[in-house]
């Protein structure tokens, strides 16, 4: 078994009011020096079995249609190793 | 024989019976559809109505975009099928890519709830042409996920094509950012594509056809009475 992530970030150009609302409560909690933050999602595929080129092609078309909506985000997959998900299963 | 309209019922939608009730009104047959119908059951035009279908979750209307009623809806929608989205229908049509651009929050994070007031920018759609161009309406608007976005190309082409259907003005009929609710894009209430058969828009035009409920205005009913026409003529 392995673990596919898939990162999905507003496109930079498009507002953001909640990573806003993030940012401006960090100065009360004691945070100085960050400008900027921006909120994302985040997706964690277990996949059944290895994952080489098609799933991993299948998995980029699944983002790209449903997981993220591109005409207002980007998305990023990878593949995290078999042993970092086996040691985080311990 | 009047003409069908379905309305598309999804786990989650929320005004499905009052825009039955304002097609009903409007003197045509609202008929009901669920969202596994895997066909559209010859309607002759069909209401994605508000609410939070499948829950909003992933993003306002993403998962009902693949419900299986959407399969026959967008290609019948290619072909010249009359769908209105209104509040969560209009964020399916943009999930579904009937409509461009994309719906978000809205970028003061609150739930809003207000009687909104519109300017009627295209009175040709299939959906408008009781309106005037140009007219002032009042309708109710409630959501979250308000706020329209595209690129400056599309809004610019949008522009150019005469397919912003509605804009939101302040009180004194300004467009500007005292009238816009939620920081949608040059204050773009609705939008149409190309054909004027597909038109979606925030507010909610199927709470404002009697004068005993809500405002007390009927500005929702040429929505349902231009359709009518439409279809009778046709």
């Amino acid at each position: 078994m392995a673990r596919v992530v898939v990162d999905v970030m507003l496109k930079p150009e498009i507002l953001d009011p909640q990573g806003q609302a993030v940012q401006r409560a960090l100065p009360r909690l004691g945070f100085e020096g960050i400008s900027d933050v921006r909120q994302g999602k985040r997706f964690e595929l277990e996949v059944d079995g290895p994952v080489d080129e098609a799933v991993l092609a299948r998995i980029h078309d699944l983002a790209e249609s449903f997981l993220a909506n591109t005409v207002i985000e980007d998305f990023t997959v990878k593949v995290e190793s078999e042993e970092a998900v086996a040691g985080a299963a311990k | 024989m009047t003409a069908r309209i379905g309305v598309v019922t999804f786990p989650g939608s929320l005004d499905d019976r009052d825009t039955q009730r304002a097609i009903r009104l409007a003197g045509a047959e609202p008929v009901a559809l669920w969202h596994k119908d895997k066909n559209l059951h010859q309607v002759d035009a069909v209401v994605l109505c508000g609410g939070f279908s499948y829950g909003d979750y992933l993003r306002a209307g993403a998962i009902a975009r693949f419900s299986p009623v959407m399969e026959p809806l967008i290609e019948q929608a290619k072909a010249g099928l009359p769908v209105l989205g209104i509040c969560n229908g209009f964020q399916i049509l943009t999930e579904a890519h009937l409509l461009p651009g994309a719906m978000l929050g809205n970028d003061h994070l609150h739930f809003i709830c207000r009687d909104q007031k519109l300017r009627v920018e295209n009175a040709d759609t299939a959906w408008t042409t009781d309106y005037s161009a140009g007219q002032e309406i009042h309708i109710p608007l409630k959501n979250m996920d308000g706020r329209y976005v595209a690129d400056e190309r599309t809004l610019d082409e949008l522009e150019a094509e005469g397919r912003v259907a509605f804009r939101y003005l302040a009180r004194d009929g300004v467009a500007n950012e005292r009238g816009n609710p939620n920081g949608s894009l040059r204050d773009i209430a609705g939008i149409t594509n190309e054909a004027g058969n597909v038109v979606g828009l925030m507010p909610h035009p199927e709470h404002a056809v009697e004068p005993l409920i809500g405002s007390g205005r009927t500005d929702g009913l040429p929505f349902f009475t231009s359709i009518l026409k439409k279809l009778v003529n046709a």
